[in-house]
């Protein structure tokens, strides 16, 4: 089946509700859906719930969607980058639960995999375990953490075939495909589209399965954080 | 005279075996890269997911899909491989890591760990099998070593080495022992700037 849709509006039409849960792929602003994150803010839904390894920067990101105000509650690891963020968190204008960055990654694959809790070692004895059932196994303890599912997942990848098999590009997988494969509906964006076949399947990332719509999305500039170079001859 | 934080960065490198995979978090964890001993191979990884991290990219040549954790560009090498965020932390969570290096706000004398809201951490100090905190020794004149974290944990009991610009540490199920002192730094001058009890290695001075 075709899974291509004309733009990134067209992509989020119907799916878009005040008050739903989206995860968002990408690590900083590697690997984030820039084209959907800007189709959901001209949507102007509110009241998101999102969950994301980070919420962006000023201006870039989830951070537009923070200057819109349409964000509720952040799930994440981390927030260090953006000080719209700290501005709304210390106003009462936004709530956060605190993730492990890897235990936020395992609650999304657990949720994926149809699996609703597990045990982990992350955070034993700190804040984080606070509330959590502890069990003891094999003589050591650990925190239950829950499974994640989300309405929508909106994600980015490097290429994919119109049946919605995807690949990503070096550091730009982070969290996409655990992503892919736990909400209700994933949307993908690609930067390269192609027939089905062309792609090698033993060289897929994401099965098609887990992408119900899919846009290319219009050329645009990557954006680098933190830039650092090296002399040559070095 | 204390040691620089090249200086620390060189004694950290000093507990690298050939074969490790290691990570190394970000500050002065991230100049252990620049003193690993010749004859000895290690991979780094990055918890945003690779292995085989290469080292700064040439001007020109910064590629915004290739970043390390820190959010910096860095290049690939030849037994560079990638995975999604899940399998990265499984590789950690699960002891495949043999060692991680890592900054810290505080260190307790029986391996508590304050490294508050530096991501990835409280998932390295979990599953990583060895644990080596590299800081300065204080901060603002307060002491960073305390017989107790004032700050939020990250861990409980996960420290197994502190270096400091003072010296090093050990710490094990007996306690916190100190190991070696940098050059011209006195016991004295580490009392007076430790909080935490500790035993001093026989011999050491």
């Amino acid at each position: 089946m075709d899974k291509v849709y004309p733009d990134a509006h067209a992509a989020l039409a119907g799916l878009l509700k005040n008050g739903m849960t989206i995860m968002s792929g990408g690590f900083g602003l590697c690997g984030i859906p820039e084209s959907l994150i800007a189709a959901i803010r001209d949507s102007g839904v509110s009241g998101l719930t999102v969950i994301s390894n980070n919420a962006g920067i000023d201006g870039a990101g989830l951070g537009v969607l923070l200057e819109s105000r349409q964000i509720r509650k952040m799930v994440s690891s981390y927030v260090g980058e953006n000080k719209l963020f700290a501005d709304l968190y210390l106003n009462g204008e936004l709530e956060l639960e605190f993730n492990p960055q890897g235990t936020l990654a395992e609650r999304i694959r657990a949720g994926g995999a149809g699996i609703p809790a597990f045990f982990t070692k992350t955070g034993l004895g700190t804040l984080v375990a606070e509330g959590k059932e502890i069990r003891d196994f094999d003589g050591e303890s650990y925190v239950m953490e829950r499974g994640l599912v989300a309405d929508l997942a909106i994600i980015h990848a490097w290429k994919a075939d119109r049946e919605g098999n995807l690949v990503y590009r070096k550091t730009a997988r982070n969290f996409n495909p655990v992503m892919a494969t736990a909400a209700h509906v994933t949307v993908a964006e690609v930067e390269h589209l192609v027939e089905p076949g062309v792609i090698d399947p033993d060289q897929l990332h994401t099965a098609g399965i887990f992408v119900k719509r899919l846009v290319l999305c219009p050329p645009y500039e990557k954006r680098i954080e933190q830039r650092t170079v090296r002399k040559r001859g070095s | 005279m204390a040691w620089s934080r090249d200086d620390m960065a060189r004694r950290a490198a000093a507990e690298l075996e050939d074969g490790f995979y290691v990570n190394l978090g970000i500050g002065i964890p991230t100049l252990v890269s620049n003193f690993i001993p010749p004859g000895i191979t290690v991979q780094l990884q990055s918890e945003n997911g690779m292995l085989g991290m290469g080292p700064f990219p040439f001007d020109g040549e910064e590629d915004p899909d290739l970043i390390n954790a820190g959010k910096q560009t860095i290049t690939e090498l030849p037994s560079t491989s990638y995975f999604d965020s899940s399998q990265s932390f499984g590789m950690i969570r699960g002891g495949h890591i043999d060692l991680s290096i890592l900054g810290a706000m505080q260190v307790a004398e029986n391996g508590d760990l304050a490294n508050w809201m530096i991501p990835g951490a409280m998932d390295l100090v979990a599953g990583v099998k060895r644990v080596i905190v590299l800081m300065e020794h204080t901060a603002r004149g307060e002491p960073k070593l305390l017989h107790r974290c004032i700050l939020p944990l990250t861990g409980k009991g996960v420290v197994d080495m502190v270096i400091t610009d003072l010296g090093v540490f050990t710490i094990d199920g007996s306690g916190m022992r100190l190991t070696e002192l940098a050059p011209g730094v006195s016991l004295d001058e580490i009392r007076q700037n430790t909080q935490a009890s500790f035993m001093v290695t026989s011999g050491l001075v």
